[in-house]
């Protein structure tokens, strides 16, 4: 059966099982790999994309259960025009490997919809569901700190 | 190369030192010039620099896996060449025995390395020539940088002159009247060419002698260079393995032997039926399913019954580390370091340890996965990898084709941190390409199948003595029992395993630059034998942790101050080892007493050519351990790339610090138990302490910085904790004995 989604402002009619996570419909199917896959039980956070501005493990929603309009790293901001996180993250140098990023920077963007100035603690505890095995949680810090500064 | 191969059996001996016949036969095959893989039609005019109508291209065929080292490639080019990063793409090139890593083997030396003698240095980098013999294109062992130093900027100055000698002839002046800037040649009148323009003549002329700009003159390198990878990782837009996308391509999961034995049976009936399955693949020791998307297939894969072999290895943790105990019974593997008497260590009042640390997996971000197109003839593979010559010979294997009809192309890398270095999965996914001829499959593993499938970092054991004679440590003998990571991963690497004794296994303790008179330091090749490989340090991740933590407590029974024990005990040993000591002490404004509540911790550890001090602080909150600062000196003698040494430095800590709370590879019943991040779980944000860096220069040679900050984490941590509690920790993960704050 086909299932409808609205994803980055496009509509997108997808003819998968309702059961397969919006994850994996995104890679898979739409060819948009900028949402990662890094453990499938929501435990690392690498696949987080907004469904109406929520942060979300798309790695547990699914296809059937999509209840608004869904924006991926892709939709945040592109090369060419760049969200403010993007450039901030750019301006501190922060990926290394890189592969947990788009999952930061979407779990960022949703703290700063939400709470336009985090405290320290209010960052780390935001962000605490996000891993990154190369450590680069200092210039995550900073880089969000430094886009609530730029707004 | 069958014959280099059997010639290297005979006379190579791994970490042995048969120089003789490595240098007879280095004469007349290291010295021939590989050949150039990529086409001078194309406008390459050596195998590094590209340059025709679609600009300039750099090769880096060195990994990406987030150390910068495509972008200090590049810049070590760049320097000399005369262009700016933003004027050039920088990709990683074809497998090809140019690309051959020359400081791999160079650390294979028995020889401390703080020590080396300048004649030690060109041996060492003689040695490093067979890394072309072995067709060694690897990114490892923190050696990229020590390796592209003078031969990157040797071809980027070869492509310059060679585009001035184009220009010269073209316009008729004298070669010494040009100049060189931003990608362009400059003659006396102002009349500027454009690389591009010489590019197609300049490829016809043979490679000039060169030398090199003294470092008075570098502009970019020294300096912090924005990273080339850094935009496309920040949009989503950067190619991993994993977003690899074919016409066409299916989605595969797999299930292998979590004994890492064959399979007996399995029923794949039901799973054939489920939603989006086109296929079940019997792989003999294991299963794959083909599917339209990645999530069904792994769904259909999980849903198989499978009955295993039995695991060819002890059973549980419990027997690995009676093996390791074991080890000790064992004649030294080697004896690489014995100063002084340290037999003559008196038992009566000896200070002595027992250590152990557990078990490690690497668990990059990106799992495991390659894509594979096979079309009966041609192999076409897209993966991350360490070491794709490797790779396309085991996987040309696998496919049962020559290696000349296996095309790689190498991809960001969501993390290797020596995993990668393996091939195993690009080989499973010519296995399962085979069976659907004609079509491009990605394989892609889940995250159970990650961890239960790696090659981890051995369980290993440390038995330490010392005595003090009139209050200061006269003597250290230390015994490590460890398997050999070495013998195993050179056997898959190579095919065959170089005899004699593996440093690894005492890498980081036999080699500190203490000057403690009777100093012993004896490995011992525990006979256990699960999957290992290489992971961030290698030896020096447990050596690391050995070492400096039986230091701290030699110190405490001397009752001094740890910091001023090193201080005494590296100052006339080696210069920048005290010098690291120094600079951390004063950036924490050590005082060597804490207050309530709060507890500091010392390491310092010496690997990779790097002296690395750290200092760890810890505080008690409600009965909570939580890591609030951490300060870092290190000394690559030049730092190329500031802010990536920074960068390196403290994610090499974050991976140590993340093992030593909470990490650990446990097995059951021949399988490892842990299979996903609940399991095993890394250090998060709100756990990451401030971190200070300073990066000295105070060494002569460029050394190496992707794995010298994961050595002394675990041991500054587990000393700031001793200071904090008084509790004495022995053993990894320290969760085990304390609780920390999440």
């Amino acid at each position: 059966m086909t299932t409808q989604l609205t994803i980055n402002g496009d509509t997108h009619d997808v003819d998968l099982p309702e059961d397969v996570p919006l994850l994996w419909v995104l890679r898979d199917q739409l060819n948009m790999t900028g949402t990662k896959f890094g453990c499938g039980v929501a435990a690392c956070g690498a696949c987080t994309v907004h469904i109406d501005g929520e942060a979300v493990r798309s790695c547990q929603v699914a296809l059937g259960d999509v209840w608004g309009d869904v924006t991926t790293v892709e939709g945040l901001g592109t090369p060419e025009n760049l969200h403010r996180l993007q450039a901030a993250w750019i301006e501190h140098q922060v990926a290394q490997c890189g592969y947990c990023q788009s999952g930061q920077i979407m779990q960022a963007a949703a703290l700063l919809a939400e709470n336009p100035n985090p405290t320290d603690d209010d960052i780390d505890q935001a962000m605490a569901g996000n891993l990154c095995r190369c450590g680069t949680y200092p210039r995550i810090r900073a880089a969000i700190k430094s886009a609530v500064q730029g707004a | 190369m069958a014959s280099i191969g059997k010639i290297a059996r005979r006379t190579f001996l791994f970490g042995a030192v048969a120089v003789a016949g490595g240098a007879a036969f280095g004469a007349w095959y290291v010295a021939k010039p590989a050949p150039n893989p990529l086409d001078p039609a194309d406008g390459s005019l050596n195998p590094f620099v590209v340059i025709n109508g679609d600009g300039i291209a750099l090769i880096a065929p060195r990994a990406e896996m987030g150390q910068g080292t495509h972008t200090t490639w590049a810049a070590l080019l760049a320097e000399e060449l005369d262009v700016t990063l933003d004027q050039v793409s920088v990709i990683h090139g074809p497998p090809a025995q140019a690309y051959f890593n020359s400081a791999m083997m160079s650390e294979a030396l028995p020889i401390k390395g703080y020590d080396a003698s300048s004649f030690q240095h060109s041996l060492g980098q003689m040695l490093g020539q067979l890394g072309k013999v072995f067709n060694m294109q690897v990114t490892g062992g923190s050696t990229a940088m020590k390796d592209g130093f003078e031969r990157m900027r040797v071809a980027g100055a070869g492509a310059r002159e060679m585009l001035k000698q184009a220009a010269a002839d073209r316009l008729g002046v004298s070669i010494a009247d040009l100049k060189t800037e931003a990608g362009q040649v400059i003659a006396p009148d102002g009349t500027a060419l454009d690389y591009a323009d010489l590019a197609a003549e300049a490829a016809q002329l043979d490679a000039p002698k060169v030398s090199l700009r003294p470092r008075s003159e570098w502009t970019l390198l020294g300096t912090t260079l924005p990273r080339v990878d850094i935009p496309g990782k920040s949009t989503g837009t950067a190619e991993f393995g994993i977003d690899v996308r074919l016409p066409g391509m299916k989605f595969a999961a797999v299930r292998m032997a979590p004994t890492r034995a064959g399979m007996k049976s399995f029923d794949g009936f039901e799973a054939s039926r489920m939603a989006g399955v086109e296929k079940v693949i019997d792989l003999g020791d294991g299963v794959a399913v083909i599917a339209s998307n990645t999530w069904l297939a792994q769904q259909a894969v999980d849903s198989i019954p499978i009955e295993w072999e039995p695991a060819a290895y002890p059973a549980d943790t419990d027997g690995m580390f009676a093996a390791l105990e074991a080890g000790f019974d064992l004649d030294p593997d080697s004896t690489m370091r014995d100063d002084g008497e340290a037999a003559s260590l008196p038992v009566e009042g000896a200070i002595t340890a027992e250590y152990r640390v557990p078990f490690l997996a690497h668990a990059t971000m990106e799992p495991m996965n390659a894509t594979a197109w096979f079309d009966g003839g041609k192999l076409r593979l897209w993966c991350g990898n360490q070491g794709p010559t490797f790779l396309r010979t085991a996987c040309a294997d696998a496919a049962g084709i020559a290696e000349e009809d296996v095309d790689v192309t190498v991809t960001m890398m969501g993390g290797g941190f020596g995993r990668r270095g393996e091939f195993d999965y690009a080989v499973l996914a010519t296995r399962v390409a085979k069976q659907m001829p004609g079509t491009p499959v990605q394989v892609t593993w889940s995250r159970e199948e990650d961890m239960r499938h790696d090659f981890y970092r051995p369980a290993a054991m440390a038995r330490m003595r010392a005595a003090l004679t009139d209050g200061k440590p006269s003597h250290l003998d230390a015994q490590i029992s460890a398997p050999s990571i070495s013998a195993q991963a050179l056997e898959r690497w190579m095919g065959f395993a170089p005899s004699g004794p593996d440093r690894s296994i005492v890498d980081a303790a036999f080699n500190q630059p203490y000057g403690i008179p009777n100093y012993r330091v004896r490995g011992h090749r525990a006979e256990v034998n699960p999957p290992m490989g290489f992971w961030r340090s290698v030896g020096a991740s447990f050596n690391g942790f050995f070492h400096e933590c039986f230091m701290d407590e030699i110190a405490h029974a001397a009752g001094v101050d740890p910091m001023q024990m090193r201080l005494d005990l590296t100052r006339d040993e080696w210069l920048p080892a005290f010098l690291c000591l120094e600079a951390v002490r004063d950036m924490s404004g050590w005082t060597g007493s804490t207050p309530d509540g709060v507890g500091r911790g010392l390491a310092m550890v010496y690997s990779f050519g790097t002296p690395t001090a750290m200092v760890v602080e810890v505080k008690d909150e409600d009965g909570l351990i939580r890591i609030t600062n951490a300060w870092i000196a290190a000394d690559p003698g030049i730092a190329l790339d500031p802010g990536n040494v920074e960068a390196q430095l403290t994610g090499g800590m974050v991976y140590g610090l993340s093992a030593a709370i909470g990490e650990q590879i446990t097995f059951a019943d021949g399988m490892v138990e842990q299979g996903n991040f609940p399991d095993y779980e890394p250090l998060r944000m709100p756990q990451m302490p401030q971190v200070a860096v300073q990066i000295l220069e105070n060494q002569e040679h460029l050394q190496g910085i992707g794995e010298p900050g994961t050595p002394p984490a675990a041991p500054a941590l587990a000393n700031a904790i001793f200071d904090l509690t008084g509790q004495r920790i022995r053993e990894m993960p320290l969760n085990q004995h304390v609780d920390f704050y999440i």
